[in-house]
């Protein structure tokens, strides 16, 4: 177990580093630098900010300078925040991320779960319909358009939580985010939990526990949960991932000083070690919640042995 | 009393397309020790009778009639109810091995919840109980492997362990659906002469549904012959078999390979088993028949008494056993 552990860790460098490397070309690609600005700079301070940022180097000399510095843990200096290091703003933006994105995640999935559940042992009933109505909501309509009804319902017309900012973790302010990547995130758990009890409840396992005289109580949960289970933590990884690049548009609805926030600013201002150091710190996360899926499935299911 | 008496049971699935009807009025009684053969084709309805006694219908599906157990109605019974019965008194084997254990929990588990449900044991004790009939069935080193999961059990050794696991409570009836089906044949054999000594042992009543007629014969005193969800032919094993006088069984028993026949050409009956949706007006077996008339075909033939047996055709049964004789030799 614990050498597949380590290989899948090994396994992961090659990928972040084709990652770094690709997004490294295309940020150079694009047209115009960081200090590009409406105002003219004098010839002499130019060439000053490219030498100190290794600008005027040739392009492949910059990226082995930029990979030493990540290999010490450096995500490199912020080209436009002059007074803050990559790694600083990040250390601050990451913390509400996370909170929001965490905390909002383990309450879809007991939520999610839950509705389920129930919706599959009562099918067509009103519950039943109920979470279909979620789900096919949750998956129809963008966060972009559920973000602004939820501020207009809660923030304006009720006036019971503020349209957005943030206040050092205090949770009226990360009540309306939370709500809406819960609500995003049950409509797909709440649905994949569903479809899955109903067929794990209709396989012959179950028909020989009900032959056994099991009551239903038993049947559903020492027999039917685990294995219904098991789609519902393969669809964990994506929907940690996307939670976190759905920030980039939740934290702009909210405006949240997140790195769903740092990411846009960083690519309008071609804050090349900005975004980069996103890049690559998503990229981890991405590989580590796969790598998580991948463990709680040997967890659960005694065929998967490590 | 019988053991388990059932009476005009009927089977009645709802369906986009309207009811189908998938069992039409069975009748057995079993006594303790017994056995039934239930054979048909696939679609025959005989495992639609089977799971409407264990209350085990799919959910579109509605059992009419009734299956007494020492008196008691198991059709009209509430689940709570039927669930002291079911896998405690009467209990039941199913045709796949590979899907009907459950893959999350380990065998002893899946054993011992039946002994702490119906019979009130300490899980300690089940354990014990169940490793005893892990031995009966004949499974090597028990105590070591009753802690691993079904999927370290080859086919044969997981049909052990649903047998083993359908008589840890002694039930007196034993309902097996195609228990061999799944198997090689020379697991097969092993399986039914094991379940043939177990019911020596222990008394039990087995009804045996197959589509294979060997199994029948070594197994069952009485049989039940099942077409397009209806009885053809049921009587005693010895009567069915050396007497037929249904075509449909002779057409069965003639598509059974024979060794010391010449022909190396397998026989078999003409035609596909009927859409239960769009059953023919009169027998349904009529139109793969190769005796069948115009009356067979208009007229659902009854089941009547003819000698010891009974059978649903409207052919003399004399007629029908010369005519097989000069198709089947």
């Amino acid at each position: 177990m614990w050498s597949y552990v380590f290989r899948r860790v090994l396994m992961t460098i090659p990928t972040i580093l084709v990652v770094i490397t690709v997004c490294y070309l295309m940020l150079h690609l694009t047209p115009g630098g960081p200090f590009d600005t409406e105002r003219k700079v004098s010839e002499a301070v130019m060439a000053n900010l490219q030498a100190k940022y290794h600008l005027d180097l040739p392009l492949w000399q910059q990226y082995l300078y930029y990979l030493k510095g990540l290999l010490q843990g450096d995500l490199g200096a912020s080209f436009r925040y002059a007074d803050w290091s990559v790694n600083e703003l990040v250390a601050k933006a990451l913390p509400v991320s996370l909170t929001i994105g965490g905390v909002s995640l383990l309450i879809s999935v007991v939520i999610g779960v839950l509705l389920g559940t129930v919706a599959a042992l009562r099918q067509n009933s009103a519950i039943d319909y109920l979470v279909m109505l979620i789900g096919n909501l949750g998956s129809a309509f963008p966060s972009f358009v559920i973000g602004p009804v939820l501020i207009l319902v809660f923030a304006l017309w009720l006036s019971w939580l503020p349209s957005g900012g943030w206040q050092d973790f205090e949770l009226r302010y990360m009540v309306l985010p939370m709500a809406l990547l819960t609500f995003i995130n049950v409509s797909t758990i709440g649905r994949v939990m569903r479809g899955s009890l109903i067929e794990v409840m209709s396989s012959n396992f179950i028909r020989t526990a009900r032959a056994k005289g099991l009551p239903t109580r038993t049947i559903v949960l020492r027999h039917a949960f685990k294995p219904a289970l098991m789609p519902v933590v393969s669809v964990l990884g994506p929907l940690a991932i996307s939670s976190i690049t759905a920030a980039v548009v939740t934290e702009s609805v909210f405006s949240l000083p997140g790195i769903g926030k740092l990411i846009v600013n960083g690519a309008s201002n071609r804050d090349y070690t900005l975004v980069l150091g996103l890049v690559v710190l998503i990229t981890v996360l991405a590989v580590l919640l796969n790598l998580l899926v991948d463990l709680a499935y040997a967890l659960l299911d005694p065929k998967i042995r490590y | 009393m019988s053991l388990l008496q059932v009476n005009n049971l009927g089977v009645e699935f709802q369906t986009g397309d309207g009811p189908v009807f998938a069992v039409n009025g069975v009748s057995f009684a079993l006594e303790r020790g017994q056995t039934l053969g239930i054979v048909g084709e696939s679609g025959s309805g005989k495992s639609q009778t089977v799971l409407a006694m264990m209350g085990l219908l799919a959910k579109n599906g509605r059992a009419t009639g009734e299956a007494l157990y020492h008196g008691q109605n198991l059709l009209a019974m509430k689940t709570a109810e039927l669930n002291k019965i079911r896998g405690n008194r009467v209990a039941m084997i199913f045709q796949d091995p590979m899907t009907s254990l459950n893959p999350y929990l380990t065998v002893e588990r899946q054993m011992t919840e039946v002994l702490q449900l119906h019979k009130g044991m300490s899980r300690r004790d089940a354990k014990k109980r169940a490793i005893e009939l892990l031995d009966a069935v004949r499974i090597p080193e028990a105590a070591r492997r009753i802690d691993m999961y079904p999927h370290e059990f080859s086919g044969g050794m997981r049909q052990r362990v649903m047998i083993a696991m359908a008589l840890l409570t002694e039930p007196e009836v034993l309902v097996a659906d195609e228990p061999t089906t799944a198997l090689d044949v020379t697991v097969q054999a092993q399986i039914l002469a094991l379940l043939k000594e177990l019911q020596r042992d222990f008394g039990t009543a087995i009804v045996m549904i197959t589509h294979d007629l060997g199994v029948v014969a070594g197994l069952c005193e009485q049989v039940m012959v099942m077409y397009g969800g209806r009885v053809m032919e049921q009587g005693s094993a010895d009567e069915i078999f050396y007497r037929p006088t249904h075509p449909y069984t002779i057409g069965l028993l003639g598509a059974l390979p024979r060794l010391d026949h010449d022909t190396a050409e397998l026989v078999s009956i003409p035609g596909n088993p009927p859409n239960m949706a769009r059953l023919p007006k009169g027998c349904p077996f009529s139109e793969r028949c190769s005796m069948a008339d115009a009356r067979c075909a208009a007229e659902l033939p009854p089941l009547a008494p003819a000698g010891a047996i009974l059978r649903a055709c409207h052919r003399a049964p004399e007629h029908v056993m010369k005519q097989g004789e000069a198709i089947h030799g």
